[in-house]
């Protein structure tokens, strides 16, 4: 016991520099936000929760529109992960997106809206039942949740509701898919304009196989643009539908180069 | 209370009174750069609460019938303070403001000229009519207590791009677009000094809230045709030569040659926050700021481009 408090300040300083090793209940929340013990509880349930920067959090330090603000997680540098989780403490509306990233790295692009300056924490379950925790404040003029989507104010907006554009990228090993969906993202927040929104997105294989699988809240921003890093593929397969159940369906494939014409 | 005390309190309260109300000074100097022709220099800075939003150029010419003034600042005490720096320069009256775009830093001051003729393009008119307190609201988040008071005065006059005969000074209006959907310079061919207003930035990053790049970098190859002696940019300091078009046209086509390469190369608008730029565009001041505002402005539509060049099947 005496070696021990001889060693404390060692044991102390070594815990402190490595971030698997020391549990949540030691640590501060790196930014010290007051919504974070709540959020804990109501997200994260009573799972062990460990702050973790080998999470990438890239959003920027100021947002310059309300609406869009860019965002990806990546906690592939965690190796396994089940589940990845994004929210924004200090939105009306805290949950932004989940993953589940089957095949997939724990990899998302996204952009979403925000109300005011918040938090923006990304959680990532690993199969030991711990979530790892890391996140950056957006700073912003705020309202991205209050007003309308620029489409319900667009007479044509229902007839490209859907509406895809996509593209594939062989990468080291795996194959990126960037896609933008028409859809109006509606927080329900306006008075007279329901919450409307997409609320999953499976991404499959020509097989057939799931590859990955997306859920969507309305804080993303609307028309979104996401980001995966899924195996390689040729053609991914998106499958979705938004909460009043329209369907979206679109293939990716990769260009056909002129040779092949 | 002894009288010691009485004074002291009485001090106490001058002090708090004389700083929440007096103590805002943009400390404006006039500077003169050409027979009767004066800037005031802003701040090479993002707006702050510390310079109120004084990171713009404005200027005056000092005719024989009157002063003309173009921009009028960031807010309504900085108009206000304008005009009595203008009025300590000269007793003559002030003839017309021009406003050369619709943003803040350039037409938040109108309120102190607002029972004079104040003009801009007609486009800029409509701008600001529409996004004038939009404008407004984002700056009193930005700058604070030196906007206090500052409300969206429209231009009233439609400015026509051309000659203009002014006390012995020969104007040229000129109207290009590129930085905003319509900028108005101004070139005093007596004096050979070009007001180019944000068309040209000096030393510091160049921004796009209304940008349209290609027709800004077009815009561009016709201002360095023009002849003058000496360029006044909308932000950063006076220079004779040519310098400064060319350092906003380096800046503008690495920004667009680097958007549309991250984009063509699948990155996320989050991933090109960082950029890796050359020295000469990182030196500018305020890039990191500008050019993240910038990604905001341009990526999206870079990007949908990108992203149509892939093929999608839906029933």
């Amino acid at each position: 016991m005496k070696r021990l408090i001889h060693h404390l300040p060692l044991v102390l300083t070594l815990s402190c520099t490595s971030n698997a090793l020391y549990a949540e209940q030691g640590q501060a929340d790196p930014l010290d936000s007051t919504m974070w013990q709540d959020m804990r509880r109501t997200l994260l349930g009573d799972a062990p929760v460990v702050f973790d920067d080998r999470i990438r959090v890239l959003a920027p330090g100021d947002a310059e529109d309300s609406m869009n603000v860019p965002v990806l997680v990546d906690a592939s540098a965690l190796g396994e992960v089940t589940r990845l989780l994004v929210f924004a403490e200090l939105n009306p509306i805290h949950k932004v997106l989940e993953m589940e990233p089957l095949k997939a790295k724990p990899l998302v692009g996204f952009r979403i809206k925000v109300q005011q300056a918040t938090p923006i924490r990304a959680a990532a379950l690993t199969p030991d039942g711990m979530w790892h925790v890391a996140g950056r404040i957006v700073d912003a003029a705020g309202g991205g949740c209050t007003v309308p989507s620029l489409g319900s104010g667009n007479s044509d907006w229902a007839s490209r509701m859907g509406e895809v554009i996509g593209r594939l990228w062989s990468g080291k090993g795996s194959t990126r898919l960037r896609l933008r969906i028409m859809h109006p993202m509606d927080t329900g927040l306006v008075p007279g304009i329901p919450a409307f929104h997409i609320d999953q997105l499976d991404f499959l294989d020509a097989s057939g196989e799931r590859l990955s699988r997306l859920f969507l809240y309305e804080p993303v921003a609307e028309n979104p643009v996401l980001t995966l890093d899924l195996p390689q593929r040729d053609s991914v397969t998106v499958l979705g539908a938004d909460n009043n159940g329209n369907p979206i369906e679109a293939i990716i494939s990769k260009e056909i180069r002129e040779a092949e014409l | 209370m002894t009288p010691l005390q009485r004074v002291s309190v009485i001090a106490f309260w001058f002090f708090i009174v004389s700083y929440a109300w007096g103590a805002r000074d943009y400390g404006l100097k006039p500077l003169l750069i050409a027979p009767d022709t004066y800037v005031l220099l802003g701040a090479n800075e993002h707006f702050n609460f510390r310079n109120g939003g004084n990171i713009v150029n404005t200027g005056f010419i000092v005719t024989d019938e009157g002063v003309i003034v173009i921009d009028s600042g960031p807010s309504r005490l900085y108009g206000e303070q304008l005009r009595a720096a203008i009025g300590r320069i000269t007793e003559r009256p002030i003839l017309k403001l021009f406003n050369t775009h619709l943003h803040p830093d350039h037409i938040l001051g109108n309120q102190a000229f607002e029972k004079l003729p104040i003009a801009a393009l007609a486009t800029t008119i409509d701008g600001i009519r529409e996004q004038g307190e939009l404008f407004n609201d984002s700056m009193y988040r930005l700058a604070g207590a030196w906007m206090a008071g500052t409300r969206v005065v429209v231009p009233t006059e439609t400015v026509r791009p051309g000659s203009l005969e002014i006390g012995g000074h020969r104007l040229q209006l000129i109207a290009m677009k590129g930085h905003s959907h319509a900028d108005l310079m101004i070139l005093d061919q007596t004096t050979g000094v070009l007001f180019a207003a944000d068309m040209v930035f000096h030393g510091r990053t160049p921004t796009t809230p209304h940008a349209d790049l290609g027709q800004w970098l077009d815009a561009l190859d016709a201002l360095a045709e023009l002849d003058f002696k000496l360029l006044v940019p909308g932000h950063g300091s006076v220079v004779e030569d040519r310098r400064s078009i060319e350092q906003t046209r380096d800046y503008l086509r690495w920004l667009n040659a680097y958007l549309h390469e991250a984009a063509e190369q699948g990155m996320t608008m989050a991933e090109v926050l960082q950029p890796d730029a050359p020295p000469s565009i990182r030196g500018l001041a305020v890039f990191k700021e500008e050019y993240q505002r910038s990604v905001t402005h341009l990526y999206p539509a870079i990007e949908a481009r990108a992203l149509r060049q892939g093929r999608v099947v839906q029933e």
